[in-house]
């Protein structure tokens, strides 16, 4: 990757232009006065090849699945198929305005039957609204889902939901912006929820659980079907965080564990592009119980990110019945293969097998002595992008001070994986005789580290 | 095993591996699944296809679609776009890439989005503008939830209700689960009073037409409330921006920006503030900074204010932008400059009352907003059977004449349509 330090508005020239437009053939009004913009508007005044290279330059400062390994826990970097990306840009199908009436739009409209019956089948659900533009989207509109069944039954009382210690950050938030008070159910040491701590926490306030399972540490709950005993018949409902649903693609339905609501990240287990932040896609999937609410949440404008959904259906019509099986297990026998080849050198809290990810707490040697402070998870994330992976997630989650959460999803081969473990086995090597190699890095980068400190106490948000 | 062109592994690889963890079967790795939970039937789904009976799958969904010319706008419109939006925003680079965590790796994104909320500021006038969120109604939601948050002790909160009905469904939908009481009236200004945290209103009121909002934000913050105003963009190369308005929040729908249809999204939602206003801004924010060799780079900044460190005390969850659907903004927005987008506006306004002249001039039709201006799109009281008009134009290949709430129909033009297709679909409405 080469540095390139311009801002597209540092190209502009006075009377220069990008744009190609056809010819006036009628007149209009001006504004009126008072109504008029008199303030200067400050684009860029860029030829057509300027903002061709310039943004080309940009890209070659990004890494992505496409450039190479990016085993980043919780976020599913699988391989995004490149015929999702040509069915989705059809212009039979782009240029489609979303209030058409429905006579006009009956291929776009079956798209979202056939995405909602698969969804259904391999969630173990019922139906899905495709509202919900990302993954703590649809934990809101599940969430006020799981108000509506309440409210419904003049149950006015149930204002509080159960997250477990350690859920995803957008869970307890979520659970906020829903008007939602939330209690804390701990882990115990073999990284479950502890099913002791659940059951006084349980009762007339509790509107449900969120739970994500295989949890954030890549464990199974095993107890879910006491768990959903537990809280079902208290009155709650369960409510599933599906950014970890990957591992039990083909295997395990989230519907038969006694989930009543889910979200799916149509962006992580279904192989859309993540487009460095979104556009994503978190449909809701509901049990029969929830289904006569499921569209009281109006949560975006029209129907979604429609475009994303065409992506998922594209990638579960390729998988087919055949192949779904098979993703699951893979992403699994991946996270297993890496785990067991590095836990002689980092520490694993929890030996126990995992499913599409795991964790690590830093290195069992990080090469501190004397007044040498040791190599942290974050020196080791930044080594990594030296030797041209990506990091994986780190500091996360919560329960371990060095979290290094590894997913390296089905689609990677033994090859990359055997490459990954001899650089991460070489970079233990490293902090070992010399951490500092660790904690100078990355050497090889565009920028090295850069100083946030300054970015948050002086912000610069605009050029 | 059968292969299959996503998944690398051979029989020999997976053996391999197993022997590595020491299990003999692919099955023992759900051994802490209860067997109970094993889905043992057999999913009920296609069987798999090649990637050429993919496309001829979509194909012919596609040709269940009737191409219609677009004449509609009420939040989404059919301006042109330009071939290098969807060549950049299809750079496997951008497109495959995570949120920029690893900043390091990451400059190509982090600095798109630096040019994004520069440009989000400069056509908003505001100081300071988030990564993007999901979509205009969205951010709308947002920006009311920010005024909450501004303002401790005040619980209403007043929708303008001039905003197109998507956006009011959005609001209503976030406000039904929190503490605040939604007012939505035609007069916001006689809703003020102690109590009101913040007023949102539309710079184009749902029926297209411009409004005067002069004076609010006087009113507005004599009473000790907070302003949004909600705009479309494009047309802030010509109108007066929600600064020059006085306002404290710019929000509204950046698909004008030369975004697809796409049959309602992906879109991308929009928020920009006044600098005191910074810390309670919703959603990602990417800062300048240097590197440790003092090298000019971007970081995603005050991350403090968000739910992965605050948790429970979150007053938001977003945690991800529209971060292509910016770049699809950005490129379009450099392409044009501020001569092109002027023009984008002089364009589809011209277009717009052509249009609007010849169906006047049928008879058919009554302007019931007279005296007020407009720019891209208009609404009109039919005088016609309006169930006949409509099927004669769907039949005549055109979306246009969309019914609204208060039974007046939406017409809107831009810089896409010809004379002769504005010719062919007055022709349509005179033959009626």
């Amino acid at each position: 990757m080469k540095y390139y330090d311009k801002l597209i508005f540092e190209l502009g020239r006075k009377g220069r232009s990008g744009y190609s437009l056809p010819k006036s053939f009628a007149s209009a009004p001006a504004v009126p006065e008072n109504l008029a913009r008199k303030t200067p508007l400050e684009l860029p005044e860029v030829s057509e090849p300027d903002v061709v290279r310039h943004y080309t330059n940009l890209s070659q400062m990004n890494f992505g699945v496409d450039t190479g390994f990016y085993p980043l826990g919780s976020c599913t970097m699988k391989y995004n198929p490149k015929i999702n990306e040509e069915v989705a840009n059809h212009p039979l199908f782009t240029g489609l305005h979303p209030l058409q009436p429905r006579e006009t739009v009956k291929g776009a409209i079956e798209m979202i039957e056939g995405l909602d019956k698969t969804l259904a089948e391999i969630t173990g659900l019922k139906h899905f609204t495709f509202l919900p533009c990302a993954g703590a989207h649809g934990e809101l509109a599940g969430l006020m889902l799981m108000r509506e069944y309440h409210l419904a039954r003049n149950d006015f009382a149930r204002t509080k939901v159960i997250v477990p210690d350690s859920a995803h950050g957008t869970n307890p938030a979520s659970a906020a912006v829903c008007g939602l008070e939330i209690v804390e159910v701990k882990s115990r040491a073999d990284g479950l929820v502890d099913v002791e701590d659940l059951k006084p926490l349980l009762g007339a306030e509790i509107a449900g659980i969120m739970m994500t399972n295989p949890n954030t540490l890549g464990l199974f709950e095993r107890e879910i079907g006491e768990i959903a005993k537990l809280v079902h018949d208290s009155g709650g409902l369960l409510y599933y965080d599906g950014a970890n649903m990957n591992p039990l693609l083909g295997k395990v339905r989230p519907g038969d564990m006694g989930f009543d609501i889910l979200h799916l990240n149509l962006h992580k287990t279904f192989s859309t592009p993540h487009g460095g932040g979104g556009p994503g896609s978190g449909p809701v999937g509901v049990a029969e119980s929830v289904l006569p609410y499921l569209h009281i949440p109006v949560v975006s404008g029209f129907h979604g990110n429609y475009s994303v959904m065409m992506k998922a259906y594209a990638y579960i019509l390729m998988l087919g019945r055949e192949n779904i099986k098979m993703a699951g297990p893979l992403a699994t026998l991946n996270a297993n293969y890496i785990k067991e080849s590095l836990k002689d050198c980092y520490k694993l809290p929890i030996p126990s097998i995992c499913k599409h990810e795991f964790v690590f707490d830093g290195l069992i040697n990080d090469g501190a002595h004397d007044d040498v402070p040791g190599a942290t998870t974050l020196d080791i994330a930044k080594r990594l992008l030296d030797y041209g992976f990506h990091a994986p997630t780190i500091y996360f989650p919560l329960l371990f001070s060095q979290a290094l959460m590894i997913e390296p999803t089905e689609t990677e081969s033994k090859e990359t994986l055997d490459e990954f473990i001899a650089v991460m086995r070489k970079i233990a090597e490293e902090a070992a005789e010399d951490p500092n190699i660790l904690r100078s890095a990355p050497h090889n980068t565009p920028v090295s580290r850069p100083d946030e400190t300054t970015a948050a106490r002086n912000p610069i948000v605009k050029a | 095993m059968g292969t299959f062109a996503y998944f690398p592994h051979t029989e020999e690889d997976i053996r391999a591996m197993l022997k590595r963890i020491g299990v003999s079967d692919l099955e023992d790795l759900y051994s802490d699944v209860p067997n109970a939970f094993k889905y043992k039937g057999e999913y009920e789904l296609p069987e798999a296809m090649s990637e050429q009976e993919v496309r001829g799958y979509f194909e012919n969904l596609g040709r269940k679609n009737v191409q219609l010319k677009v004449f509609v706008g009420q939040g989404a419109y059919d301006h042109y776009v330009p071939s290098i939006a969807s060549y950049i925003t299809s750079r496997s680079e951008f497109l495959t890439s995570y949120t920029p965590y690893q900043s390091e790796i990451s400059q190509g994104t982090l600095r798109y989005i630096f040019e994004y909320q520069s440009m989000i500021c400069r056509l908003t006038g505001m100081d300071v503008s988030n990564a993007s969120i999901y979509d205009g109604p969205s951010a709308a939601a947002e920006a009311l939830r920010m005024m909450l948050a501004s303002s401790r002790k005040r619980k209403k909160l007043v929708l303008s209700s001039a905003v197109l009905p998507h956006v009011r469904e959005v609001v209503k939908t976030y406000m039904k689960y929190s503490d605040a009481e939604l007012v939505i009236a035609e007069d916001v200004l006689a809703e003020l009073g102690p109590d009101v945290a913040g007023v949102l209103v539309p710079q184009i009121c749902k029926h297209g037409r411009l409004k005067d909002l002069d004076g609010y934000a006087e009113k507005i913050h004599d009473a000790g409330a907070l302003m949004a105003v909600y705009c479309d963009p494009s047309t802030l190369a010509v109108l007066k921006s929600p600064a020059e308005w006085g306002a404290d929040i710019a929000v509204g729908e950046g698909q004008s920006l030369g975004l697809p249809l796409n049959y309602g999204g992906p879109y991308l939602g929009f928020i920009a503030c006044k600098k005191e206003h910074l810390r309670k801004l919703p959603g990602r924010i990417v800062g300048q900074t240097t590197d440790a060799n003092g090298k000019r780079c971007f970081v995603l900044t005050l991350q403090a204010r968000e739910q992965h460190i605050r948790r429970e005390r979150a007053t938001s969850n977003i945690c991800s932008n529209q971060s292509l659907m910016c770049l699809w903004a950005t490129v379009y927005l450099s392409l044009m400059g501020p001569e092109g987008l002027k023009k984008v506006n002089r364009l589809s306004s011209e277009g717009a009352h052509y249009l609007y002249d010849r169906l006047i001039a049928t008879g058919k039709f009554e302007d019931t907003h007279k005296d007020k201006p407009f720019l891209k799109e208009f609404t009109l009281k039919p005088l016609c059977d309006v169930a006949k008009l409509q099927k004669a134009l769907l039949d005549g290949g055109y979306f246009a004449a969309l019914r609204l709430e208060n039974g007046e129909l939406n017409f809107c033009v831009t810089e896409k349509h010809s004379k002769a297709e504005i010719d062919e679909l007055v022709k349509i409405v005179e033959d009626l």
